[in-house]
């Protein structure tokens, strides 16, 4: 191999841009990552992070730009293509195999091998010995992925992308489900692989984080790299006002304020569900939008599903319009005498039937209003769904065109007006705008508001702390499954958001300080 | 131990199946009252041969979480080549035997060509070319027949030392020299990796074409040294398409007895061959227990539907009510 030439930095891009659909996810981004230096990645939800990341690494190709290693243009056509150029990554989502054993997954996709066959002991040999460079020696090589609690998994990712000799490494908020002890041992081995010079991206949420070890941040938004600087040149608060950069308060609708508090329609009391929800306490009033903030993964779109019949074993005393009611399946869930709609978050395969109509998605939900005998009156169908399709303004040639043609922000548009059509009292919305244009955006808030106006009750989760600040009435933090804490009115700040999604103690912080 | 453990729970599946027909064979045997003769033994290895060959192919595509429903057909189909070309010195013979296993070879990586590169549902491409097959299989052999070299056969069909059925030691050798190797293989470990999690194979870096392509081929090459030994049975070939029907029909059982699981990414070869041997257990043990024939499709269905029905008891523990209707995977 050739000596390697250190006059130029290991890792360069130039105006890389990507969209989806109409959306644009990358716009002419730059960034360089030096040889034994840690590249902080830092932005909000949805600026671009991880469509960066997935470029770097051979997941998505990107629209324009190029990309270099050591001064050399590289195209990378797979993930594979890109660990043979040295790159290495750690996804937020876990790559692991869930059916394959521990060592399986570590020394994949090239075990070594004797004779050409897959050599197991050397492969649990060479698993043992990654897993103790983790401190992982109480995980069996043989176990099954599946069987792994996910912080264990997370340390199993480490470890395989150990195994693969990086010369970069990329981390996707690859510390979110660890344990303390854990992080403090993730920071040592990084620590390490930099004073042996490799290049090392890490993306976090946890500010502590960066603040604490990395060389260089570029702050990303909205698709684009605001700025690039060494670590201890801007303080916490200023890296934030980076980070969120705009105005939003034009973006959201005014609140109504509703004095005296109006009658509950939801009211869950001590809801629990496995190890994964605890003792949830929960009211939606009439006419409220109520938040659920939090980090990605602390229960939310569980809890969601739980309070619409989609999970087993749900414990809890739930009361609808003041009724006790038993919900055991979605159908349960939007009858008439319960009332909810649940706009689900992957509207590709929970929300719409993509090669139907738009006509047949927006009546799905509804169909039994329009039948009479067990026929449907298509025209009363045709009427209705013509209504509601002008009301949400829906971009598309007509209502007899498959939703598949739709862009993503008018697909979502049709989820939405097909559990208009049901005459639900309560929303629940799964972080309904990941994803969609910022005009749909818009729309959206001004729709739940319009709902709300008409004494309907919104429950919204959204990974956007933005969208939980300019659009609801009150926000219910959730961290591992409980709640820690509800914002309302003047406590609704990005600041009180971002310390209760990491479960600081509340008179401990500051922004620059917002940990573990 | 550990190890152990683990192992005992990741082969659960085809160790119960082992279990299963062990009891049905012990009950058999003893109901007979002829005692363990070697001929009875080594017509029941013969009989359950055929099809564990067969649904050790099949198991390979439904790994994968795929399917392939042509299995049957390439089975009949090489049996109707080899009862064509299986004659002369024994030289030809045996570049015969070569030729007809290409044959089987050929079959399946159409398949996998039309699943991998022409993205067909593996059940649609599978349905297609089976019906393919068995077209070619007409044309090869419109009327059952052939002129198969008996002696040749007779060694085939018969015991090694006396005491070993030869069927049981081909399987055995078919599980050493291509199961084995073929699990060992990084294509092999591919498989268990596309049908587990497809999309997390891809991000390992994990070879999710090739790994696909060779799980067809070698479907089809397990599928035609079973027709290959179904030549030296019967010495004739036969192109029917009840039997094409039956042996897919009763492999994708056999796969599923034997604890390989139907999303894919659990379980192996050897535990179909177990399940093949308990479905063939099935037949014997409603004839030594007098059944009317006429009534015993009838119990084979429910027995099988018992059989079937414990793979779906892990569903029932599932607590997201999305996950079994597959939109989590």
């Amino acid at each position: 191999m050739a000596q390697p030439n250190l006059s130029v930095p290991f890792w360069r891009m130039h105006g890389i841009s990507k969209h989806y659909g109409g959306v644009r996810a990358l716009e002419n981004v730059e960034l360089t990552v030096e040889r034994g230096r840690i590249h902080a990645v830092l932005g909000e939800n949805g600026a671009g992070k991880s469509t960066l990341i997935k470029i770097m690494s051979g997941v998505v190709r990107p629209d324009s730009g190029t990309m270099e290693i050591e001064g050399r243009p590289v195209q990378f056509a797979s993930p594979a293509d890109a660990m043979r150029s040295g790159v290495v990554s750690i996804f937020q989502e876990l790559s692991l195999v869930p059916d394959l054993t521990v060592a399986e997954n570590i020394c994949a996709p090239e075990p070594p091998r004797r004779f050409g066959l897959i050599n197991r002991r050397a492969e649990r040999r060479l698993a043992e010995a990654l897993l103790s460079r983790v401190h992982c020696e109480d995980v069996h090589p043989d176990e099954l992925v599946c069987n792994l609690p996910l912080s264990r998994r997370q340390m199993i990712e480490i470890a395989r992308a150990l195994g693969r000799s990086p010369k970069l490494l990329i981390l996707d908020e690859a510390t979110s489900a660890l344990t303390a002890t854990d992080v403090e041992r993730v920071y040592a081995i990084l620590d390490r692989l930099r004073t042996e010079g490799l290049a090392i991206v890490y993306i976090s949420h946890r500010m502590r984080e960066i603040t604490a070890f990395a060389d260089d941040c570029s702050v990303f938004r909205n698709g684009r790299r605001v700025e690039s600087f060494p670590k201890g040149s801007k303080s916490g608060d200023a890296i934030v006002k980076l980070m969120i950069g705009r105005d939003y308060k034009d973006v959201y609708p005014v609140k109504t304020v509703r004095t005296p508090a109006e009658a509950p329609i939801l009211e869950v009391e001590n809801l629990n569900w496995g190890a994964r929800l605890a003792g949830i306490d929960l009211v939606v009033r009439k006419g409220e939008i109520v938040g659920l903030g939090g980090l990605d993964g602390q229960g939310q779109r569980e809890l969601l599903l739980a309070l619409f019949g989609v999970l087993r074993g749900v414990d809890a005393k739930i009361k609808v319009h003041g009724k006790l009611k038993r919900i055991n399946s979605p159908r349960d869930a939007k009858h008439r005498s319960v009332g909810m709609a649940l706009i689900p978050e992957d509207r590709k395969t929970e929300g719409l039937v993509v090669p139907l109509s738009v006509r047949d998605n927006i009546s799905l939900a509804a169909v039994g209003r329009f039948a009479r005998g067990g026929f449907i009156r298509t025209l009363a169908e045709t009427q209705a769904v013509k209504d509601v399709f002008r009301t949400l303004s829906i971009y598309a040639a007509g209502i007899d065109v498959a939703v598949r043609t739709l862009s993503g922000g008018n697909q979502q548009k049709v989820v939405i007006a097909k559990w208009l059509l049901t005459d639900a009292d309560l929303f629940l919305l799964n972080d309904p705008t990941r994803g969609i244009d910022v005009g749909t955006k818009q729309e959206i808030y001004k729709l739940l508001r319009k709902l709300t106006d008409l004494g309907k009750g919104v429950l919204l989760y959204s990974t956007d702390y933005a969208e939980l600040i300019g659009c609801c009435d009150r926000v219910v933090m959730l961290y591992e499954g409980r709640i820690v804490r509800e914002l309302g009115e003047n406590a609704l700040t990005e600041q009180n958001i971002l310390t209760a999604a990491f479960n600081v103690p509340e008179n401990q912080v500051t922004v620059g300080e917002a940990a573990r | 131990m550990k190890g152990m453990q683990l192992w005992f729970a990741r082969n659960s599946g085809a160790l119960f199946a082992l279990a299963l027909f062990i009891t049905m064979f012990a009950v058999y045997v003893v109901k007979n009252g002829v005692g363990l003769r070697i001929g009875l033994v080594t017509a029941v290895a013969n009989k359950g041969v055929l099809l564990a060959l067969v649904a050790m192919g099949q198991t390979l595509p439904i790994l994968t979480s795929g399917l392939d429903l042509s299995i049957g057909m390439i089975f009949v189909l090489t049996n109707c080549i080899a009862s064509a070309i299986l004659s002369g010195p024994p030289w030809l013979v045996a570049a015969g035997s070569v030729a007809v296993l290409l044959g089987g070879v050929l079959c399946g990586a159409i398949n996998g060509t039309l699943v991998v590169y022409g993205r067909l549902q593996p059940i649609i491409a599978t349905l297609a070319t089976g019906a393919v097959y068995h077209g070619l299989a007409l044309i090869i052999r419109p009327v059952p027949g052939g002129s198969i070299d008996p002696t040749l056969a007779r060694a085939w069909t018969s015991q090694i030392f006396g005491v070993i059925p030869t069927t049981l030691v081909i399987l055995l050798a078919v599980v050493l020299l291509i199961w084995v190797p073929f699990q060992l293989s990084t294509t092999g470990r591919g498989c268990y990796a596309i049908g587990s999690s497809e999309s997390a194979a891809y991000m390992t870096g994990i070879a999710v074409r090739r790994s696909r392509f060779a799980a067809y081929m070698f479907a089809g090459l397990l599928a035609a040294i079973g027709g290959l030994l179904l030549t030296a049975m019967t010495l004739s070939g036969d192109a029917s398409a009840t039997s094409g029907g039956i042996y897919t029909l009763s492999s994708i059982a056999a796969v599923v007895i034997g604890g390989t699981s139907l999303m894919g990414g659990v379980g192996g070869a050897v535990g179909s061959i177990f399940g093949a041997f308990v479905l063939r257990a099935i037949g014997d043990l409603l004839f030594v227990f007098d059944i009317q024939p006429l009534v015993q499709p009838f119990i084979q269905g429910l027995i099988l539907l018992v059989a079937v029905s414990l793979g779906a008891i892990r569903v029932l523990r599932t607590p997201n009510r999305l996950d079994f209707l597959g939109v989590g995977r």
